[in-house]
């Protein structure tokens, strides 16, 4: 019989659901918590400048390498400043477990020193959250929260540790592992065979499909299954910004991204087609432009694990409720079993169209030569990594133009606040992703804005040894929000300038790192190349950009997919 | 239009409070609210009454069921066989003269209501049955007497039938 403290049971039951990386912050609610990390083998822990950065690069690790991604944090405003990373991970559907330290559970509602309802505070942006009650909730709680963080949709789950249940001088028999039932909790994995037959049929039968793939099938790991389907049908294929790697980005089924900042092919192909296969994706704002005219002589066959993503916001035609992976195996056993087959003529008919949208080059651009376009620094990137490298965004235009200009080729290679849309996300996301994928090259592609947000983190790195490589598109500007007030604002620039940066060089040199400035378009490729090559050292690139582009081509409001502003 | 949603949850720590901040966030209202224990100590059963349009309640009826704490969730008004659904009524009226006395007595024997409290000056009416019906009571004897102060349960609801929400 092994008797432990609450503390020692917390780590103990971490490193018996497999964590091998902790992010997080130590403070006064925690530290029974970090003094019996002490003990830990199995565990590392990361330690963050910013609580925010420790969940993000939570977030980034279960992203990248597909466990749960894990951070353990203090009372009070240890919890508050995650929660802007809980609530990024809640709208991406990643999975992770943010412990949060809390008074205790005699001072709980009396305004103790760094008391704060953090299970309150989260409750809209979390899958579930638990607030434990005695020590022997803590290996109880914790395995319900990996269970339910990466089964079913996945999503953020907190575990609420008040300090009195994590006391070392109170010793409890710590529970054996177990097989995690709830009676409340069961998420649907195979699809409805029926319907799944149905669908087969209407798919073998359309003249002018499209097969929209989305976060689903990353976090489903349904790629395999995804392209052979698109092979078998001979499937135009387009992508949400989540399920960007989830198909080949080179291959030629691939139309690219859709949506707001989506190709002219993808948005044309989803306004004209007759059959939508939408899998994991949730029809949100960004895909759909207008609802009541979005993909008018079109049938929707959504499948989702979710079935409150099913008909929110556009109504499917032929619902499918189940996981990814295991619904498209079954759409293989319907098609052997209906002996359904491709419809190759009007498919040739549909790919002779979908040509002519893709002879529109819509994503042409016009070089300078003293001036570098951001598009030329995300080619770059791609042509220095190979298109191989694990790719972290902030958001804004040059999370667009990484989209559109790096063809991911596998999952859980790009790693994007798509939902939410936070900036600062995409520096911890990418220290979290190298801390799970040690021997990836892992790139971050921010902007002078985003990276400010949690530019505190290049010390972490120093600490704790993670060489990303960090290119800024630098324009001195809030860009998309500035190509906004260009369009929409009659030009009106109110506070999107950037004047004030610092010399992101000599910051990178401050905390340790090395850094690079590129100045003119015939200094990028060495510079790029060079950052690639200093393989131990975290270096900042810092490429002066043009403050003018736009990201296009872009939907117009109130349009339907297809109505775009293109480039000249 | 008017929806009773009946809902089973576990009932653990803050599992109303995800409930009720479900309907806020999703800019769904609460007409009503009522939740106790089961005969299972450990299952919770609340009744919540909600006006919602169109298709807006199979949203509010996927979206509390993807509550992890929630085990089922049914519209009682889509049961074919239809439902039964009360709420309690208790008003405070100023009673002071034998003839309001009189009167309120014999409403509450009209109504099948009781007086559950007398002072000299107050009466406590106590009447259980639809909400609109409580509606029509308390109008009428708003017409015959003061009313002080008026508190309703909140619609509690089960289907008529062979339909059961239970484990």
């Amino acid at each position: 019989m092994t008797m432990m403290s609450g503390a020692q049971m917390l780590v103990r039951s971490l490193e018996d659901l497999g964590v091998k990386h902790l992010f997080g912050y130590p403070g006064g609610a925690v530290l029974d918590i970090f003094d019996a990390l002490l003990d830990s083998k199995q565990i590392e822990r990361i330690i963050c400048r910013h609580e925010q950065g420790a969940a993000h690069m939570a977030d980034g690790y279960a992203r990248a390498t597909g466990k749960v991604g894990c951070c353990l944090v203090t009372s009070g405003p240890g919890a508050t400043n995650t929660v802007t990373a809980i609530a990024t991970a809640y709208m991406d559907s990643i999975p992770m477990v943010v412990i949060t330290g809390q008074v205790g559970t005699p001072l709980i509602g009396s305004d103790a020193f760094q008391e704060v309802d953090t299970v309150g505070i989260t409750r809209p942006i979390v899958k579930h959250s638990y607030l434990c009650q005695s020590a022997l909730d803590i290996p109880k709680f914790l395995r319900e929260a990996f269970y339910l963080a990466a089964s079913g949709r996945p999503g953020p789950v907190v575990v609420d540790v008040p300090k009195d249940c994590v006391n070392p001088k109170k010793l409890f028999e710590y529970p054996p592992m177990q097989e995690v039932k709830m009676r409340s909790y069961n998420p649907t994995r195979l699809g409805h065979r029926g319907q799944v037959r149905r669908a087969a049929k209407i798919l073998a039968e359309a003249k002018r499909p499209v097969m929209l793939i989305g976060g689903g099938v990353v976090l489903g790991n349904a790629e395999i299954k995804v392209r052979a389907l698109a092979e078998k049908f001979n499937l135009p294929v387009t992508s949400t910004l989540m399920g960007l790697g989830a198909f080949p980005g080179t291959d030629r089924h691939f139309l690219g991204m859709l949506g707001m900042h989506g190709t002219y092919e993808a948005n044309e192909a989803m306004d004209k087609s007759d059959l939508v296969f939408a899998i994991g994706v949730r029809f949100d704002d960004r895909i759909t432009n207008t609802v009541s005219k979005f993909c008018p002589t079109a049938k929707i066959i959504h499948i989702d694990v979710d079935p409150a993503s099913i008909s929110k916001t556009v109504m499917a035609d032929l619902p499918i409720v189940g996981d990814a992976d295991a619904v498209l195996g079954q759409f293989f056993d319907a098609i052997d079993e209906l002996k359904l087959e491709r419809n190759d003529a009007a498919l040739d008919a549909w790919w002779q169209q979908i040509d002519k949208w893709r002879a529109v080059n819509c994503l042409k651009y016009k070089t300078d030569d003293e001036l570098l376009k951001p598009q030329q620094v995300i080619e770059a990137v791609y042509a220095a990594t190979g298109g191989k490298a694990i790719v972290a965004t902030d958001v804004g235009q040059h999370q667009m133009f990484t989209a559109l200009f790096y063809p991911f080729s596998e999952p859980r290679k790009l790693l994007t606040s798509g939902g939410l849309g936070t900036m600062g996300y995409g520096f911890p996301a990418a220290i979290g992703a190298k801390v799970g994928c040690p021997d990836a090259c892992v790139c971050l592609i921010t902007g002078d804005g985003s990276f400010q947000m949690n530019i505190q983190e290049l010390s972490t790195c120093l600490e704790f040894n993670i060489p990303v490589k960090i290119f800024i598109l630098d324009n001195h500007t809030l860009g998309m929000v500035r190509q906004w007030q260009r369009m929409f604002y009659q030009g009106r620039i109110s506070s999107t300038n950037l004047n004030y940066n610092p010399d992101f060089v000599a910051v990178a040199k401050a905390y340790g790192h090395e850094g690079i400035f590129v100045e003119k378009p015939s200094e990028l490729k060495a510079a790029v190349e060079k950052a690639l090559a200093m393989k131990d050292k975290l270096v900042v690139v810092d490429v002066l950009c043009d403050t003018d582009e736009k990201v296009l081509p872009m939907q117009q409001f109130g349009g339907s997919m297809g109505d775009m502003f293109l480039a000249d | 239009m008017r929806h009773i949603i009946s809902i089973l949850l576990e009932n653990q720590n803050g599992a109303l409070s995800r409930v009720v901040g479900l309907f806020s966030q999703r800019g769904y209202n609460i007409e009503t609210i009522s939740a106790g224990p089961t005969e299972d100590p450990s299952i919770s059963r609340i009744t919540i009454v909600t006006e919602s349009e169109g298709v807006e309640i199979e949203h509010i009826s996927k979206q509390i069921h993807k509550l992890i704490n929630v085990i089922k969730v049914s519209i009682l008004d889509e049961n074919p066989e239809g439902a039964v659904e009360r709420e309690i009524l208790f008003v405070k009226v100023q009673a002071m003269s034998r003839a309001v006395r009189d009167e309120l007595k014999s409403l509450c024997d009209i109504f099948k209501a009781q007086i559950v409290d007398v002072t000299p000056e107050l009466y406590v009416l106590q009447y259980v049955n639809t909400s609109a019906e409580i509606m029509r009571f308390l109008e009428v004897i708003a017409k015959q007497a003061d009313v002080i102060e008026t508190v309703r349960s909140g619609v509690c609801g089960i289907a008529r039938g062979e339909h059961a929400l239970h484990l």
